[in-house]
């Protein structure tokens, strides 16, 4: 058993590799996405809403988005309902980008930061960008 | 315990039979069962029930007026102007008489007939052969009429393509984006390995516009709802002699064509 000591060490630093990612993503401060939502259509609103609530938005816009290309493109239903009077259609395209038209700084950061990698601009087009 | 050979080919042919009888393969090959679509209950421009297009071909008296349809449809949904024939796209596009009827080609045509080209599209038929083969249902017909494409759920197997007996269903070999000039960022583009075609401006409907080529057409194409008595449509089926294109072959296509006369 004179090895004892040997297998221990590499244990150790097998070890240590193994766990350093996990343990760097717990010890590191997460740094800002920083997202931006100053766009012009934005600035210009009285009062700054997005037709459903943020936290909604935040955590669910990927399940809204899924179920509004159902329901437009196999159910033909794309009213999304009014809101103080106005319209709203369910697309990605004419109603999220119209407001957020900084695609890159709204969609693109926080999806990079995440490491998400989403096919919706693989068809569909960012209303001013268009960097294509 | 032995079996000879009579005896085991009864067993087999029994116990396929019954398998048979329980797959459900005959639910699958029944007619009807492969119709895609029960939506559109609701909404839509807004009660139509069947939507279709009357072609006056007397009123494209040059080759720039029915340009402009294609043109407009073009700027409209993105389609992409292709370098090679092999990878084009089309919605709308202009064939010969002989291309667009080949069953009621007689060699012997008017002069004005055999020069003219006739804009022809998706048919969006009544009984679309493409719907009963796709096997995503990525394509579909509507209650409206309309014969539409969920390019989200296409895989690119091109059995529509097959199946149609018009052309009118293209393949995107490549990637369209490089190919488009100006993107119109109102509508999506495509991707490669989709089948895309024309839709009769399904949402330009649903925003009560009419199709784009209609607008651009100065009254040379004529679009309305079937069912309704009143509409432009029945209207001109009234008054003129129409037909359609490969009518044996009982698409029932949602296209009609005034050819000539008064």
């Amino acid at each position: 058993m004179s090895d004892k000591n040997k297998i221990i060490y590499v244990l150790v630093v097998f070890i240590v590799i193994v766990s350093f990612p996990f343990i760097y993503n717990k010890v590191k401060t997460p740094t800002d996405v920083n997202v931006k939502l100053n766009t012009p259509v934005i600035d210009n609103m009285t009062v700054k809403q997005c037709i459903l609530p943020k936290e909604q938005m935040r955590h669910e816009h990927m399940k809204i988005l899924n179920s509004w290309r159902d329901d437009v493109v196999r159910g033909n239903h794309r009213e999304f309902g009014k809101i103080d009077g106005v319209m709203y259609e369910k697309s990605l395209q004419l109603t999220c980008l119209h407001c957020h038209s900084n695609k890159s700084e709204f969609c693109d950061r926080c999806h990079t930061y995440a490491s998400v990698s989403v096919y919706c601009w693989d068809c569909h087009v960012a209303q001013k960008e268009n960097k294509l | 315990m032995s079996i000879d050979r009579r005896q085991f080919l009864k067993a087999a042919g029994a116990t396929g039979l019954l398998g048979l009888l329980g797959s459900p393969l005959f639910k699958v090959l029944a007619p009807g069962e492969l119709e895609a679509s029960p939506e559109l209950k609701e909404g839509m421009a807004k009660s139509a029930k069947r939507w279709a297009m009357v072609v006056d071909m007397k009123a494209f008296p040059t080759e720039e007026s029915y340009n402009k349809c294609i043109e407009a449809c073009n700027k409209t949904h993105n389609i992409p102007q292709m370098e090679s024939e092999k990878h084009e796209i089309k919605w709308i596009w202009a064939e010969k008489y002989e291309n667009a009827f080949p069953d009621s080609y007689n060699g012997y045509l008017t002069e004005s007939i055999e020069k003219m080209k006739f804009l022809v599209l998706c048919n969006n038929c009544d009984n679309p052969p493409c719907v009963r083969v796709c096997p995503t249902k990525a394509t579909f017909k509507r209650e409206d009429g309309l014969v539409v494409m969920d390019y989200h759920r296409c895989i690119g197997c091109r059995f529509c393509m097959a199946a149609c007996p018009y052309g009118a269903r293209s393949f995107n070999w490549r990637d369209p984006r490089p190919f488009i000039k100006n993107i119109n960022p109102s509508y999506p583009t495509r991707t490669k390995g989709v089948v895309e075609k024309c839709n009769f401006c399904a949402d330009r409907l649903y925003r009560g516009e009419l199709p784009a080529c209609v607008e651009a057409s100065n009254g040379a194409l004529i679009f309305g709802d079937l069912k309704d008595e009143n509409s432009n449509v029945r209207k001109t089926l009234r008054s003129k002699f129409t037909i359609t294109r490969k009518p044996d072959l009982g698409t029932f296509p949602g296209v009609y064509y005034v050819i000539g006369g008064s």
